[in-house]
Protein backbone atom coordinates (compact mmCIF):
# COMPACT_ATOMS: atom_id res chain seq x y z
CA UNK A 1 0.00 0.00 0.00
CA UNK A 2 1.15 3.52 -0.72
CA UNK A 3 2.68 4.98 2.40
CA UNK A 4 0.73 8.20 2.03
CA UNK A 5 -2.57 6.66 1.01
CA UNK A 6 -5.48 7.90 3.06
CA UNK A 7 -8.45 5.54 3.50
CA UNK A 8 -11.17 6.87 1.24
CA UNK A 9 -14.20 4.99 2.49
CA UNK A 10 -16.46 6.63 5.03
CA UNK A 11 -15.65 6.01 8.64
CA UNK A 12 -18.16 4.48 11.00
CA UNK A 13 -18.04 3.82 14.73
CA UNK A 14 -17.51 0.13 13.90
CA UNK A 15 -14.32 0.93 12.07
CA UNK A 16 -12.88 2.46 15.19
CA UNK A 17 -13.77 -0.58 17.24
CA UNK A 18 -12.42 -2.96 14.60
CA UNK A 19 -9.12 -1.23 13.92
CA UNK A 20 -6.00 -3.39 13.86
CA UNK A 21 -4.13 -3.95 17.06
CA UNK A 22 -0.90 -2.04 16.51
CA UNK A 23 2.34 -2.88 18.29
CA UNK A 24 4.81 -0.03 18.64
CA UNK A 25 8.30 -1.08 19.67
CA UNK A 26 9.87 2.05 21.03
CA UNK A 27 13.39 2.61 22.22
CA UNK A 28 13.37 3.87 25.78
CA UNK A 29 16.40 5.43 27.39
CA UNK A 30 16.91 8.44 29.58
CA UNK A 31 20.56 9.51 29.67
CA UNK A 32 19.76 11.72 32.67
CA UNK A 33 18.81 8.73 34.80
CA UNK A 34 21.83 7.06 36.34
CA UNK A 35 22.13 3.39 35.50
CA UNK A 36 19.49 3.54 32.77
CA UNK A 37 20.32 1.64 29.59
CA UNK A 38 18.64 1.61 26.17
CA UNK A 39 15.88 -0.97 25.81
CA UNK A 40 12.97 -1.64 23.49
CA UNK A 41 9.49 -1.44 25.03
CA UNK A 42 6.34 -2.66 23.27
CA UNK A 43 3.07 -0.74 23.42
CA UNK A 44 -0.19 -1.91 21.97
CA UNK A 45 -3.06 0.22 20.84
CA UNK A 46 -6.08 0.04 18.57
CA UNK A 47 -5.58 1.60 15.14
CA UNK A 48 -8.00 4.40 14.28
CA UNK A 49 -8.87 5.66 10.79
CA UNK A 50 -6.43 8.27 9.56
CA UNK A 51 -4.12 7.60 12.49
CA UNK A 52 -0.61 8.98 12.18
CA UNK A 53 2.33 7.89 14.29
CA UNK A 54 2.11 11.25 15.96
CA UNK A 55 -1.47 10.48 17.08
CA UNK A 56 -0.47 6.98 18.14
CA UNK A 57 2.44 8.27 20.24
CA UNK A 58 0.23 10.84 21.92
CA UNK A 59 -2.32 8.16 22.72
CA UNK A 60 0.36 5.99 24.29
CA UNK A 61 1.64 8.90 26.31
CA UNK A 62 -1.86 9.86 27.48
CA UNK A 63 -3.16 6.40 28.22
CA UNK A 64 -0.22 4.13 28.91
CA UNK A 65 3.01 5.85 29.78
CA UNK A 66 3.23 9.56 30.56
CA UNK A 67 7.02 9.36 30.76
CA UNK A 68 7.41 8.65 27.02
CA UNK A 69 9.54 11.39 25.45
CA UNK A 70 9.15 12.53 21.86
CA UNK A 71 9.11 15.90 20.12
CA UNK A 72 6.32 17.56 18.24
CA UNK A 73 4.95 21.03 17.61
CA UNK A 74 2.89 21.46 14.48
CA UNK A 75 1.55 17.93 13.77
CA UNK A 76 1.42 18.92 10.08
CA UNK A 77 4.89 18.36 8.62
CA UNK A 78 5.97 21.98 8.92
CA UNK A 79 8.02 22.27 12.08
CA UNK A 80 10.32 19.28 11.53
CA UNK A 81 10.31 18.29 15.21
CA UNK A 82 8.88 14.79 15.15
CA UNK A 83 11.52 13.17 12.94
CA UNK A 84 12.50 9.69 14.10
CA UNK A 85 13.63 6.37 12.67
CA UNK A 86 10.49 4.50 11.63
CA UNK A 87 11.05 0.83 10.79
CA UNK A 88 14.66 1.64 10.03
CA UNK A 89 14.15 4.79 7.97
CA UNK A 90 14.07 8.42 9.07
CA UNK A 91 10.73 10.15 8.66
CA UNK A 92 8.24 12.50 10.27
CA UNK A 93 5.86 10.84 12.77
CA UNK A 94 3.10 13.31 11.92
CA UNK A 95 3.30 12.54 8.20
CA UNK A 96 3.36 8.77 8.59
CA UNK A 97 0.00 7.02 8.52
CA UNK A 98 -0.19 3.78 10.47
CA UNK A 99 -2.43 2.45 7.69
CA UNK A 100 0.63 2.54 5.44
CA UNK A 101 2.22 -0.41 7.24
CA UNK A 102 1.05 -3.78 5.99
CA UNK A 103 2.37 -5.39 9.19
CA UNK A 104 0.90 -3.88 12.36
CA UNK A 105 4.30 -3.84 14.06
CA UNK A 106 6.22 -0.56 13.96
CA UNK A 107 9.67 0.00 15.42
CA UNK A 108 10.64 3.51 16.48
CA UNK A 109 14.16 4.68 17.25
CA UNK A 110 15.56 8.14 17.86
CA UNK A 111 17.45 9.80 14.98
CA UNK A 112 21.06 8.59 14.97
CA UNK A 113 23.91 11.08 14.96
CA UNK A 114 22.38 13.56 17.40
CA UNK A 115 22.53 14.18 21.12
CA UNK A 116 19.81 12.08 22.75
CA UNK A 117 17.52 13.96 25.11
CA UNK A 118 15.54 10.84 25.97
CA UNK A 119 13.58 8.06 24.23
CA UNK A 120 12.67 9.43 20.77
CA UNK A 121 13.63 13.00 21.51
CA UNK A 122 16.94 14.27 20.12
CA UNK A 123 18.58 17.66 20.14
CA UNK A 124 18.75 18.64 16.48
CA UNK A 125 18.67 22.32 17.45
CA UNK A 126 22.29 22.51 18.50
CA UNK A 127 23.43 20.84 15.27
CA UNK A 128 21.31 23.17 13.13
CA UNK A 129 22.54 26.24 14.97
CA UNK A 130 26.20 25.23 14.58
CA UNK A 131 25.60 24.41 10.94
CA UNK A 132 23.94 27.72 10.33
CA UNK A 133 26.92 29.56 11.77
CA UNK A 134 29.35 27.37 9.89
CA UNK A 135 27.88 27.97 6.44
CA UNK A 136 26.50 31.43 7.14
CA UNK A 137 22.91 30.60 6.30
CA UNK A 138 21.79 34.17 5.99
CA UNK A 139 21.99 36.82 3.31
CA UNK A 140 25.41 38.41 3.18
CA UNK A 141 24.25 41.66 1.67
CA UNK A 142 26.26 44.45 0.16
CA UNK A 143 27.18 47.29 2.56
CA UNK A 144 24.07 48.86 4.08
CA UNK A 145 21.97 51.03 1.82
CA UNK A 146 22.11 54.77 2.09
CA UNK A 147 18.70 55.07 3.60
CA UNK A 148 16.65 52.64 5.61
CA UNK A 149 13.57 53.19 3.46
CA UNK A 150 15.34 52.40 0.18
CA UNK A 151 13.34 49.97 -1.96
CA UNK A 152 14.68 46.47 -2.48
CA UNK A 153 15.45 45.57 -6.08
CA UNK A 154 12.59 43.56 -7.56
CA UNK A 155 13.11 39.85 -8.19
CA UNK A 156 11.78 37.83 -11.11
CA UNK A 157 8.91 35.57 -9.99
CA UNK A 158 10.66 32.52 -11.51
CA UNK A 159 13.76 33.18 -9.44
CA UNK A 160 11.69 33.81 -6.33
CA UNK A 161 10.01 30.46 -6.88
CA UNK A 162 13.31 28.67 -7.34
CA UNK A 163 14.52 30.14 -4.06
CA UNK A 164 11.26 29.27 -2.36
CA UNK A 165 11.52 25.68 -3.59
CA UNK A 166 14.83 25.30 -1.73
CA UNK A 167 13.55 27.32 1.22
CA UNK A 168 10.91 24.68 1.90
CA UNK A 169 13.47 22.81 4.01
CA UNK A 170 12.13 22.42 7.54
CA UNK A 171 15.45 21.30 9.04
CA UNK A 172 13.91 18.07 10.32
CA UNK A 173 17.33 16.33 10.08
CA UNK A 174 15.98 13.29 8.22
CA UNK A 175 18.59 13.85 5.50
CA UNK A 176 21.31 13.82 8.15
CA UNK A 177 20.04 10.61 9.72
CA UNK A 178 19.67 9.05 6.26
CA UNK A 179 23.24 9.93 5.27
CA UNK A 180 25.80 7.15 5.58
CA UNK A 181 28.62 9.64 5.03
CA UNK A 182 27.49 11.85 7.91
CA UNK A 183 27.02 8.87 10.24
CA UNK A 184 30.61 7.84 9.54
CA UNK A 185 32.05 11.34 9.63
CA UNK A 186 30.54 13.69 12.15
CA UNK A 187 32.11 16.78 10.61
CA UNK A 188 30.37 16.22 7.26
CA UNK A 189 27.79 18.98 6.79
CA UNK A 190 25.10 16.98 4.99
CA UNK A 191 22.26 17.74 2.61
CA UNK A 192 20.55 20.29 4.86
CA UNK A 193 23.65 22.48 4.53
CA UNK A 194 23.89 22.05 0.76
CA UNK A 195 20.26 22.97 0.19
CA UNK A 196 20.79 26.15 2.22
CA UNK A 197 23.98 27.05 0.38
CA UNK A 198 22.16 26.47 -2.90
CA UNK A 199 19.36 28.71 -1.66
CA UNK A 200 21.59 31.64 -0.68
CA UNK A 201 23.76 31.19 -3.74
CA UNK A 202 20.66 31.72 -5.90
CA UNK A 203 19.61 34.82 -4.00
CA UNK A 204 20.72 37.97 -5.87
CA UNK A 205 20.80 39.89 -2.59
CA UNK A 206 23.57 37.62 -1.33
CA UNK A 207 26.94 38.94 -2.43
CA UNK A 208 29.06 35.85 -1.81
CA UNK A 209 31.02 34.61 -4.83
CA UNK A 210 31.71 30.97 -5.71
CA UNK A 211 35.27 31.42 -4.41
CA UNK A 212 33.79 32.37 -1.05
CA UNK A 213 31.34 29.48 -1.13
CA UNK A 214 34.28 27.23 -1.95
CA UNK A 215 35.93 28.30 1.30
CA UNK A 216 32.85 27.08 3.12
CA UNK A 217 31.86 23.82 1.40
CA UNK A 218 34.72 23.13 -1.04
CA UNK A 219 36.31 20.39 1.05
CA UNK A 220 35.89 16.83 2.26
CA UNK A 221 33.60 17.98 5.06
CA UNK A 222 31.54 19.71 2.40
CA UNK A 223 30.41 18.83 -1.08
CA UNK A 224 33.50 16.81 -2.05
CA UNK A 225 32.97 14.52 0.92
CA UNK A 226 29.54 13.48 -0.34
CA UNK A 227 29.60 9.82 -1.40
CA UNK A 228 26.36 10.12 -3.42
CA UNK A 229 24.52 7.49 -1.40
CA UNK A 230 21.41 9.64 -1.92
CA UNK A 231 19.62 8.71 1.30
CA UNK A 232 18.85 12.45 1.57
CA UNK A 233 17.21 12.53 -1.85
CA UNK A 234 15.11 9.44 -1.23
CA UNK A 235 14.02 10.10 2.36
CA UNK A 236 13.49 13.87 2.50
CA UNK A 237 9.94 14.33 3.86
CA UNK A 238 9.63 17.53 1.85
CA UNK A 239 10.84 15.93 -1.40
CA UNK A 240 13.56 18.52 -1.84
CA UNK A 241 15.77 18.07 -4.93
CA UNK A 242 18.92 17.12 -2.99
CA UNK A 243 20.59 15.07 -5.72
CA UNK A 244 20.41 17.85 -8.32
CA UNK A 245 21.42 20.54 -5.85
CA UNK A 246 24.44 18.63 -4.55
CA UNK A 247 25.50 17.79 -8.12
CA UNK A 248 25.03 21.43 -9.10
CA UNK A 249 27.13 22.66 -6.16
CA UNK A 250 29.78 20.05 -6.90
CA UNK A 251 30.07 21.31 -10.47
CA UNK A 252 30.13 24.95 -9.38
CA UNK A 253 32.68 24.32 -6.64
CA UNK A 254 34.90 22.27 -8.96
CA UNK A 255 34.72 25.18 -11.37
CA UNK A 256 35.60 27.70 -8.67
CA UNK A 257 39.21 26.58 -8.19
CA UNK B 1 52.60 35.67 -5.19
CA UNK B 2 53.40 35.24 -1.54
CA UNK B 3 54.56 31.62 -1.14
CA UNK B 4 52.34 31.08 1.89
CA UNK B 5 49.34 32.24 -0.08
CA UNK B 6 50.06 30.16 -3.15
CA UNK B 7 50.63 27.17 -0.90
CA UNK B 8 47.28 27.67 0.78
CA UNK B 9 45.52 28.06 -2.57
CA UNK B 10 47.06 24.79 -3.68
CA UNK B 11 45.87 23.08 -0.51
CA UNK B 12 42.40 24.59 -0.79
CA UNK B 13 41.97 23.49 -4.38
CA UNK B 14 43.03 19.93 -3.53
CA UNK B 15 39.66 18.48 -2.40
CA UNK B 16 38.07 19.55 -5.70
CA UNK B 17 40.98 18.18 -7.71
CA UNK B 18 41.04 14.87 -5.85
CA UNK B 19 37.31 14.44 -6.32
CA UNK B 20 37.60 15.11 -10.04
CA UNK B 21 40.61 12.83 -10.43
CA UNK B 22 38.74 10.07 -8.62
CA UNK B 23 35.80 10.50 -10.98
CA UNK B 24 37.87 10.74 -14.15
CA UNK B 25 40.13 7.80 -13.27
CA UNK B 26 37.01 5.74 -12.48
CA UNK B 27 35.47 6.74 -15.79
CA UNK B 28 38.63 5.72 -17.67
CA UNK B 29 38.82 2.38 -15.87
CA UNK B 30 35.13 1.58 -16.37
CA UNK B 31 35.27 2.38 -20.09
CA UNK B 32 38.51 0.44 -20.38
CA UNK B 33 36.94 -2.59 -18.68
CA UNK B 34 33.94 -2.56 -20.99
CA UNK B 35 36.16 -2.41 -24.07
CA UNK B 36 38.44 -5.04 -22.50
CA UNK B 37 35.52 -7.43 -22.04
CA UNK B 38 34.29 -6.88 -25.57
CA UNK B 39 37.81 -7.61 -26.87
CA UNK B 40 38.42 -10.78 -24.85
CA UNK B 41 34.88 -11.92 -25.69
CA UNK B 42 36.07 -12.28 -29.30
CA UNK B 43 36.90 -15.83 -28.22
CA UNK B 44 33.15 -16.47 -28.40
CA UNK B 45 33.30 -15.87 -32.14
CA UNK B 46 36.32 -18.04 -32.81
CA UNK B 47 39.93 -18.59 -31.84
CA UNK B 48 40.93 -16.84 -35.03
CA UNK B 49 38.91 -13.78 -34.05
CA UNK B 50 40.63 -13.61 -30.66
CA UNK B 51 44.00 -14.21 -32.30
CA UNK B 52 43.29 -11.32 -34.65
CA UNK B 53 42.23 -9.02 -31.80
CA UNK B 54 45.37 -9.88 -29.81
CA UNK B 55 47.40 -9.20 -32.94
CA UNK B 56 45.86 -5.77 -33.42
CA UNK B 57 46.57 -4.93 -29.79
CA UNK B 58 50.25 -5.64 -30.20
CA UNK B 59 50.28 -3.89 -33.59
CA UNK B 60 51.19 -7.03 -35.48
CA UNK B 61 50.16 -5.29 -38.69
CA UNK B 62 52.99 -2.77 -38.28
CA UNK B 63 55.85 -5.21 -37.87
CA UNK B 64 57.62 -6.68 -40.87
CA UNK B 65 58.01 -10.15 -39.34
CA UNK B 66 54.34 -10.25 -38.27
CA UNK B 67 55.22 -10.75 -34.62
CA UNK B 68 54.07 -7.35 -33.47
CA UNK B 69 55.24 -5.45 -30.44
CA UNK B 70 53.99 -7.09 -27.23
CA UNK B 71 55.75 -4.39 -25.23
CA UNK B 72 52.94 -2.07 -26.38
CA UNK B 73 50.53 -4.26 -24.44
CA UNK B 74 52.91 -4.33 -21.47
CA UNK B 75 53.17 -0.56 -21.53
CA UNK B 76 49.42 -0.19 -21.71
CA UNK B 77 48.95 -2.61 -18.80
CA UNK B 78 51.39 -0.52 -16.76
CA UNK B 79 49.54 2.68 -17.68
CA UNK B 80 46.25 1.14 -16.59
CA UNK B 81 47.97 -0.03 -13.41
CA UNK B 82 48.96 3.56 -12.66
CA UNK B 83 45.41 4.85 -13.25
CA UNK B 84 44.12 1.92 -11.20
CA UNK B 85 46.41 2.74 -8.28
CA UNK B 86 45.49 6.42 -8.37
CA UNK B 87 41.80 5.53 -8.40
CA UNK B 88 42.23 3.04 -5.56
CA UNK B 89 44.22 5.50 -3.50
CA UNK B 90 41.59 8.22 -3.90
CA UNK B 91 38.61 5.93 -3.41
CA UNK B 92 40.20 4.62 -0.23
CA UNK B 93 39.61 8.05 1.35
CA UNK B 94 35.91 7.21 1.45
CA UNK B 95 36.33 3.87 3.20
CA UNK B 96 35.45 3.65 6.89
CA UNK B 97 38.73 4.46 8.63
CA UNK B 98 38.14 2.81 11.99
CA UNK B 99 35.86 0.44 13.85
CA UNK B 100 33.44 3.15 14.94
CA UNK B 101 32.95 4.38 11.37
CA UNK B 102 32.59 0.85 10.06
CA UNK B 103 30.01 0.04 12.71
CA UNK B 104 28.07 3.26 12.08
CA UNK B 105 27.90 2.59 8.36
CA UNK B 106 27.15 -1.11 8.75
CA UNK B 107 24.25 -0.62 11.15
CA UNK B 108 22.99 2.23 8.97
CA UNK B 109 22.97 0.00 5.89
CA UNK B 110 21.16 -2.78 7.76
CA UNK B 111 18.63 -0.41 9.27
CA UNK B 112 17.77 1.65 6.22
CA UNK B 113 17.58 -1.04 3.53
CA UNK B 114 18.21 1.70 1.00
CA UNK B 115 19.36 0.60 -2.45
CA UNK B 116 22.03 3.17 -3.26
CA UNK B 117 23.49 3.02 0.25
CA UNK B 118 23.65 -0.79 0.27
CA UNK B 119 25.20 -0.73 -3.17
CA UNK B 120 28.04 1.41 -1.86
CA UNK B 121 29.15 -1.40 0.42
CA UNK B 122 29.32 -3.69 -2.59
CA UNK B 123 31.37 -1.10 -4.38
CA UNK B 124 33.74 -0.86 -1.44
CA UNK B 125 34.01 -4.66 -1.09
CA UNK B 126 34.55 -5.26 -4.80
CA UNK B 127 37.01 -2.35 -4.91
CA UNK B 128 38.95 -3.83 -2.04
CA UNK B 129 39.10 -7.24 -3.74
CA UNK B 130 40.33 -5.62 -6.93
CA UNK B 131 43.11 -3.81 -5.08
CA UNK B 132 44.81 -7.17 -4.83
CA UNK B 133 43.52 -9.33 -7.66
CA UNK B 134 43.37 -6.48 -10.18
CA UNK B 135 46.95 -5.49 -9.40
CA UNK B 136 48.08 -9.10 -9.69
CA UNK B 137 46.31 -9.48 -13.03
CA UNK B 138 47.76 -6.25 -14.42
CA UNK B 139 51.27 -7.16 -13.34
CA UNK B 140 50.96 -10.64 -14.87
CA UNK B 141 49.73 -9.06 -18.11
CA UNK B 142 52.58 -6.55 -18.16
CA UNK B 143 55.12 -9.35 -17.65
CA UNK B 144 53.50 -11.87 -19.98
CA UNK B 145 52.33 -9.40 -22.61
CA UNK B 146 53.69 -11.69 -25.34
CA UNK B 147 51.63 -14.61 -24.08
CA UNK B 148 48.16 -13.37 -24.98
CA UNK B 149 46.32 -15.56 -27.43
CA UNK B 150 43.54 -18.11 -27.69
CA UNK B 151 45.67 -20.95 -26.30
CA UNK B 152 48.13 -19.25 -23.97
CA UNK B 153 45.39 -17.14 -22.35
CA UNK B 154 43.25 -20.24 -21.88
CA UNK B 155 46.26 -22.06 -20.43
CA UNK B 156 46.48 -19.36 -17.78
CA UNK B 157 42.93 -20.26 -16.72
CA UNK B 158 43.48 -24.01 -16.37
CA UNK B 159 47.10 -25.09 -16.62
CA UNK B 160 48.33 -22.17 -14.53
CA UNK B 161 45.28 -22.48 -12.29
CA UNK B 162 44.27 -18.82 -12.33
CA UNK B 163 40.59 -19.40 -13.10
CA UNK B 164 39.38 -18.59 -9.53
CA UNK B 165 41.15 -15.25 -9.72
CA UNK B 166 39.56 -14.46 -13.07
CA UNK B 167 36.11 -15.47 -11.87
CA UNK B 168 36.29 -13.27 -8.75
CA UNK B 169 37.74 -10.41 -10.78
CA UNK B 170 34.99 -10.72 -13.36
CA UNK B 171 32.20 -10.57 -10.80
CA UNK B 172 33.87 -7.70 -8.93
CA UNK B 173 34.67 -5.56 -11.91
CA UNK B 174 31.26 -5.82 -13.55
CA UNK B 175 29.42 -4.86 -10.34
CA UNK B 176 31.92 -2.13 -9.44
CA UNK B 177 32.20 -0.59 -12.89
CA UNK B 178 28.53 -0.25 -13.73
CA UNK B 179 27.66 0.94 -10.22
CA UNK B 180 30.49 3.45 -10.40
CA UNK B 181 29.26 4.80 -13.73
CA UNK B 182 25.76 5.21 -12.28
CA UNK B 183 27.11 7.03 -9.26
CA UNK B 184 29.27 9.21 -11.46
CA UNK B 185 26.16 10.29 -13.37
CA UNK B 186 24.12 11.18 -10.27
CA UNK B 187 27.10 12.65 -8.45
CA UNK B 188 27.83 15.26 -11.11
CA UNK B 189 24.27 15.45 -12.44
CA UNK B 190 25.51 14.48 -15.89
CA UNK B 191 22.21 13.56 -17.54
CA UNK B 192 19.83 15.40 -15.23
CA UNK B 193 17.84 17.07 -18.01
CA UNK B 194 14.41 18.51 -17.28
CA UNK B 195 13.40 15.79 -14.87
CA UNK B 196 16.37 14.53 -12.85
CA UNK B 197 14.24 12.05 -10.90
CA UNK B 198 13.00 10.38 -14.04
CA UNK B 199 16.59 10.35 -15.28
CA UNK B 200 17.72 8.62 -12.13
CA UNK B 201 15.02 5.96 -12.44
CA UNK B 202 16.14 5.33 -16.00
CA UNK B 203 19.80 5.27 -15.00
CA UNK B 204 18.99 2.67 -12.37
CA UNK B 205 17.26 0.51 -14.96
CA UNK B 206 20.16 0.97 -17.34
CA UNK B 207 22.55 0.03 -14.54
CA UNK B 208 20.75 -3.27 -13.94
CA UNK B 209 20.55 -4.01 -17.66
CA UNK B 210 24.24 -3.27 -18.23
CA UNK B 211 25.29 -5.29 -15.18
CA UNK B 212 23.33 -8.29 -16.42
CA UNK B 213 24.66 -7.86 -19.96
CA UNK B 214 28.30 -7.63 -18.92
CA UNK B 215 27.96 -10.43 -16.39
CA UNK B 216 26.36 -12.70 -18.99
CA UNK B 217 28.96 -11.83 -21.61
CA UNK B 218 31.75 -12.15 -19.06
CA UNK B 219 30.62 -15.52 -17.77
CA UNK B 220 30.19 -16.86 -21.31
CA UNK B 221 33.70 -15.66 -22.16
CA UNK B 222 35.02 -17.16 -18.94
CA UNK B 223 33.41 -20.48 -19.82
CA UNK B 224 34.92 -20.37 -23.31
CA UNK B 225 38.45 -19.90 -21.96
CA UNK B 226 37.92 -22.63 -19.38
CA UNK B 227 36.74 -25.01 -22.10
CA UNK B 228 39.70 -24.24 -24.34
CA UNK B 229 42.03 -24.41 -21.34
CA UNK B 230 40.80 -27.90 -20.51
CA UNK B 231 41.08 -29.08 -24.10
CA UNK B 232 44.48 -27.53 -24.54
CA UNK B 233 45.91 -28.68 -21.22
CA UNK B 234 47.95 -31.53 -22.76
CA UNK B 235 49.74 -29.02 -24.97
CA UNK B 236 49.86 -26.24 -22.41
CA UNK B 237 52.26 -23.47 -23.36
CA UNK B 238 51.93 -23.96 -27.10
CA UNK B 239 50.85 -21.01 -29.13
CA UNK B 240 47.84 -20.87 -31.34
CA UNK B 241 48.39 -21.01 -35.04
CA UNK B 242 45.69 -19.30 -37.05
CA UNK B 243 43.75 -21.53 -39.38
CA UNK B 244 44.88 -24.72 -37.65
CA UNK B 245 42.78 -25.90 -34.76
CA UNK B 246 45.40 -27.51 -32.56
CA UNK B 247 42.97 -28.88 -30.02
CA UNK B 248 41.95 -31.42 -32.67
CA UNK B 249 45.48 -32.33 -33.57
CA UNK B 250 47.35 -33.38 -30.44
CA UNK B 251 51.05 -33.77 -30.89
CA UNK B 252 51.31 -31.23 -33.67
CA UNK B 253 54.03 -28.82 -32.74
CA UNK B 254 53.40 -25.23 -33.47
CA UNK B 255 55.92 -23.50 -35.68
CA UNK B 256 54.61 -20.24 -34.29
CA UNK B 257 56.74 -20.30 -31.13
CA UNK B 258 58.61 -17.10 -31.66
CA UNK B 259 58.99 -16.37 -27.96
CA UNK B 260 59.56 -19.78 -26.59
Amino acid sequence: MNENAIPTRSISADDCAQGRLLTLNIMRYDPQVKGDSPRMVSYQLREAPGMTLFIALNEIREQQDPSLKFDFVCRAGICGSCSMVINGRPGLACRTLTAGFSEPVITLLPLPGFELIGDLSVNTGRFMRELSERIGSWIEAAPAAETIDQLEAPMEPELAEQIYELDRCIQCSCCIAACGTRLMREDFVGAVAFIQVARFRLDPRDQRSDEEWYQIIGNDQGVFGCMSLLGCEDLCPKDLPHQTQIAFLRRKMAGAI
Amino acid sequence: MDPLQSRSHFARAMPARLDMIQSVSGLILALFMWVHLLLVASILISKDAMYWVAGVMEARFLSADGHGYPWLVALFALLILVVFMVHGLLAMRKFPANWRQWQALDSHIRRMQHGDTTLWRWQAVTGFIMFFLGSAHLIIMAMDADKIGPHLSADRFISEGLWPMYLILLLSVEIHGVTGMYRLAVKWGLFDGDDPRRTRTRLKRLKIALTLFFLALGLATFAAYVKIGLEHAPQAGQRYQPGLDQSLAPGVHSPEGKHG
